[in-house]
């Protein structure tokens, strides 16, 4: 199953995957892997490094993610800050084992060019209320 | 990123400003005097706040003698609704690419 959310606090995308949660997590957090379905990329897999993603160049975007790693749970779950275009989010994998595979779910959460110190804050507090805001926004679409 | 989505979500960012933005869209056409009496905050800073609302768009003002009325602008919003939507497909095809990965990948 596939989702994604416009209208809500954040965009998610969960599906179920015939394939081991160490395997799929190899491919999140191997740079080579994951330039083969991401971007080119200078990750590695420690709390607190920072590595950026590159692709082409497109309107409105240079082409470059600046991320960092924040949480770090082998085959579990995978969180890093993801600055692009001036929004700054946090991208968050969960893998969950499940009959026949994995269930692999990603959110990307927050918004707002806040500044370092206040980003984390600002992010859950952008989650908090921008619950008010659906109604609004979801008349739009 | 166009100069009106970073003052969108500039705007958007802080949290009185927020909740501003929220009672014009719930409550309708405001006086700063009004909306004052609701914020917390000092009457200057409701007009400073709704300066920047202005800025992005998400409020309009309309002088009636001695009162200006705010009212909510809520098309204003439509960056952030592009850049969700955009985000959504962007992952969906990633998942798509990540699924190919791992059915090339020995175990």
């Amino acid at each position: 199953m596939t989702e994604a959310t416009a209208a809500s606090r954040s965009v998610v995308v969960e599906r179920v995957m015939p394939h081991p949660p160490e395997k799929i997590w190899r491919a999140l957090t191997q740079g080579p892997l994951i330039e083969a379905w991401l971007m080119k990329n200078d990750f590695q897999p420690v709390v607190g490094r920072r590595f950026s993603l590159r692709t082409e160049p497109m309107p409105h975007w240079d082409g470059v993610v600046d991320c960092e790693v924040l949480v770090l749970e082998p085959h579990q779950r995978l969180s890093y800050r993801w600055d692009a275009s001036g929004l700054q989010t946090v991208v968050t994998w969960t893998l969950t084992a499940v009959e026949g595979g994995t269930r692999v779910r990603m959110e990307q959460l927050g918004f707002g060019p806040q500044d370092d110190n206040n980003y984390k804050g600002a992010a859950y507090g952008w989650q908090r209320n921008i619950g008010a805001l659906e109604k609004v926004v979801a008349g739009l679409i | 990123m166009p100069a009106t989505a970073n003052a969108l979500f500039t705007a958007l960012a802080d949290p009185t400003r927020r909740a501003i933005f929220e009672r014009l869209s719930r409550g309708g056409e405001q006086t700063v005097r009004v909306l004052t009496e609701q914020a917390g905050v000092s009457q200057p800073a409701v007009s400073k706040h709704l300066g920047v609302l202005k800025l992005a768009g998400l409020v309009r003002d309309r002088r009636d003698g001695r009162q200006t009325h705010y009212s909510a602008q809520p098309q204003a919003l439509k960056p952030l609704v592009d850049w969700m939507a955009l985000y959504g497909a962007f992952w969906r095809d990633r998942f798509d690419q990540l699924e190919d990965l791992l059915n090339r990948m020995d175990q």
